[in-house]
């Protein structure tokens, strides 16, 4: 993997990279894809059968609101890293000077 | 190792700190030994042993006493009209949410974090009379096979201090083998229930995915995680599972009673053993341990039959491709804008970038990375898609397999204990879980009980032996695991 390719994944992922790390992860990743790739041999069948696949799906419930107005925000609140009264506060998205 | 404080008691014939849940239980009934003593005593342990064995982040101590003291009460004046777990301390890996209390998962990123509600199954653990006595040291975000990834250092074997207790559930499997509770909760998303077992010589569950809700987990791998018991026996193991288990409806992946085909139980067992797959890198000791357990299978008159897993081998593999996947996903969350740790930054992406560059580890980062590789455009039908291919086409070869045999038999490690800092190299460390993870690849149940220990630089270090059954067959398993282990234990 180049640079780019591991600083792009940085991006991706929202990961700030240090240059030693892009080196290191560098190396490791492409050691470790390497290895992860032998799952390219498998062929796929025509069909896919399987009893097992399906087991539970689709589990739902209605979509009603069910917890009490107030019941959880206090504690929620109580978790923010940078809280102002009842809203938490976050920097700005838009009309951003560049 | 000083056992005055403990064995001076004339209550009780054994050290507790050996004793299962049940045996504590008939004693608190009898009134032969008080919940109060055997908290003390764990908290005396912690105390005397954990600040070089670091199996613990956090112990409740006045909480558990008043809980004990509570429960000293209620078995006088009730017996056995009491929920089952009544005065048993229980450790808790650090990724299952407390309210109230931190639940760090192993990371700088959640240092601080106090979980706002109580998991699903420390619910079911708290209803059942369980004092839960503090949370356990793990591989950050339950990466890992060794517990050396904690962000808070690491955490000792208690057979061996130079060497790891396993991972990522090390400290759970420590906190049992140390004598301070008789079970412990850990999470076992590629084996990280099974292998720290097998390390600590402790008994290691992994339920049938979707057994046990998740609800309060710190997700890792959503289609691989389940959490289990690490327990001196299989019969407390078993208690503890089916407190724990059961549909939820905070958790959509839980699975009924009948959700799978019934699984009977029977006599006599028929064992498969993967031969061509055993040969990949397994220590001769640990071979020659496995045979001395075949030999006792036989003996106890049960069949041991040679099968072929051949899709096993491709197992690793698809592990490290759709495992990280789903890590990438679920650690998106992390972000220093709702909780944890936050890093200001010029803007709101650099706050993004600098939080999770400060608060996650070298392993999560690595994880994270390759997760976003194998997820995104150009690369997806390459790897992941091809990996879900392998999990889908395992589990069909495995429904083939138990048509034939009763129960797969391997070892659980194809080591034992390693030192620390053996394993630098992350392939090395993965292929430590080269037997665990097909079992949550396909999500079939699997145990790991204690087999006969190996010598190595002059100490005695345990290993485990694997059962792994069918879909819903976790009874089986304990049915099994009572007759061949508890019966020697």
């Amino acid at each position: 993997m180049t640079k780019e390719e591991i600083l792009h994944l940085g991006t991706l992922s929202r990961l700030a990279l240090l240059p030693a790390e892009v080196e290191k992860f560098s190396t490791e990743i492409d050691a470790i894809l390497a290895y992860v790739s032998k799952v390219k041999d498998i062929i796929a069948d025509d069909e896919i059968k399987g009893s097992v696949l399906g087991a539970r799906f689709n589990v739902l419930r209605p979509d009603v609101v069910t917890n009490q107005p107030g019941e959880y925000t206090e504690k929620l609140l109580a978790s923010l890293p940078q809280r102002e009264g009842q809203f938490m506060r976050v920097m700005k998205i838009l009309n951003q000077d560049e | 190792m000083d056992n005055k404080s403990v064995s001076s008691n004339k209550q009780y014939q054994k050290p507790f700190r050996e004793m299962t849940v049940f045996e504590l239980r008939k004693q608190y009934i009898a009134g032969t030994l008080s919940p109060v003593t055997v908290i003390t005593e764990a908290l005396a342990i912690i105390q005397e042993k954990d600040e070089e064995g670091h199996a613990f982040l956090d112990v409740y101590a006045e909480e558990a006493l008043t809980l004990a003291k509570v429960a000293e009460i209620e078995y006088k004046t009730k017996r056995e009209n009491t929920p089952v777990l009544l005065g048993i301390p229980v450790a808790l890996k650090n990724n299952i949410l407390v309210v109230g209390k931190k639940a760090t998962a192993g990371s700088k990123i959640l240092e601080n974090y106090i979980a706002t509600y109580d998991a699903t199954i420390v619910t079911r653990l708290k209803n059942a009379g369980a004092i839960i006595i503090g949370a356990t040291n793990m591989d950050e975000f339950a990466m890992g096979s060794s517990t050396e990834n904690s962000a808070f250092g690491p955490t000792k074997n208690p057979h061996d201090l130079s060497r790891v207790p396993g991972g990522s559930s090390g400290g759970s499997a420590a906190s049992v083998a140390m004598g301070v509770v008789p079970v412990a909760i850990g999470t076992d998303t590629g084996g990280s229930v099974r292998q720290p077992a097998s390390y600590c010589g402790v008994v290691g569950f992994k339920p049938t995915y979707g057994a046990v809700s998740r609800y309060g987990l710190v997700a890792m791998g959503s289609s691989l995680d389940q959490a289990g018991p690490l327990t001196r026996s299989v019969a407390d193991a078993e208690l503890i599972h089916h407190i724990m288990a059961g549909l939820d409806a905070y958790d959509a992946t839980t699975i009924a009673p009948d959700t799978y085909r019934a699984v009977p139980l029977k006599k006599n067992y028929t064992f498969g053993v993967p031969r061509d797959f055993l040969g990949m890198g397994i220590d001769a000791k640990v071979l020659a341990s496995f045979e001395d357990h075949i030999a006792l299978l036989k003996a106890s008159g049960h069949a041991v039959v040679d099968i072929e897993l051949p899709l096993f081998e491709q197992g690793l593999a698809a592990y490290y491709i759709v495992m990280p996947a789903e890590v990438s996903s679920n650690l998106a969350r992390y972000d220093g804008i709702r909780y944890g740790l936050s890093v200001a930054g010029k803007n709101l992406l650099d706050v993004y970038e600098q939080s999770r560059a400060v608060g996650f580890g070298t392993e999560v980062k690595r994880r994270i990375l390759l997760g976003t590789y194998v997820l995104s455009s150009g690369y997806y039908d390459a790897y992941y898609r091809q990996a879900e291919l392998v999990r889908h086409k395992m589990r069909a070869e495995l429904e083939a397999v138990f048509k034939k045999v009763d129960i797969i038999l391997t070892p659980t490690t194809p080591t034992p204990a390693f030192k620390f800092g053996d394993k630098s190299d992350p392939l090395s460390m993965y292929r430590q879980d080269i037997f665990t993870v097909p079992v949550n690849l396909t999500g079939v149940p699997a145990i790991s009980l204690p087999m006969k220990m190996v010598e190595e630089d002059g100490a005695a270090l345990p290993v485990g032996v694997q059962y792994i059954g069918p879909h819903g067959g976790d009874d089986r398993l304990f049915d099994i695991g009572k007759q061949i282990y508890d019966t020697i234990r």
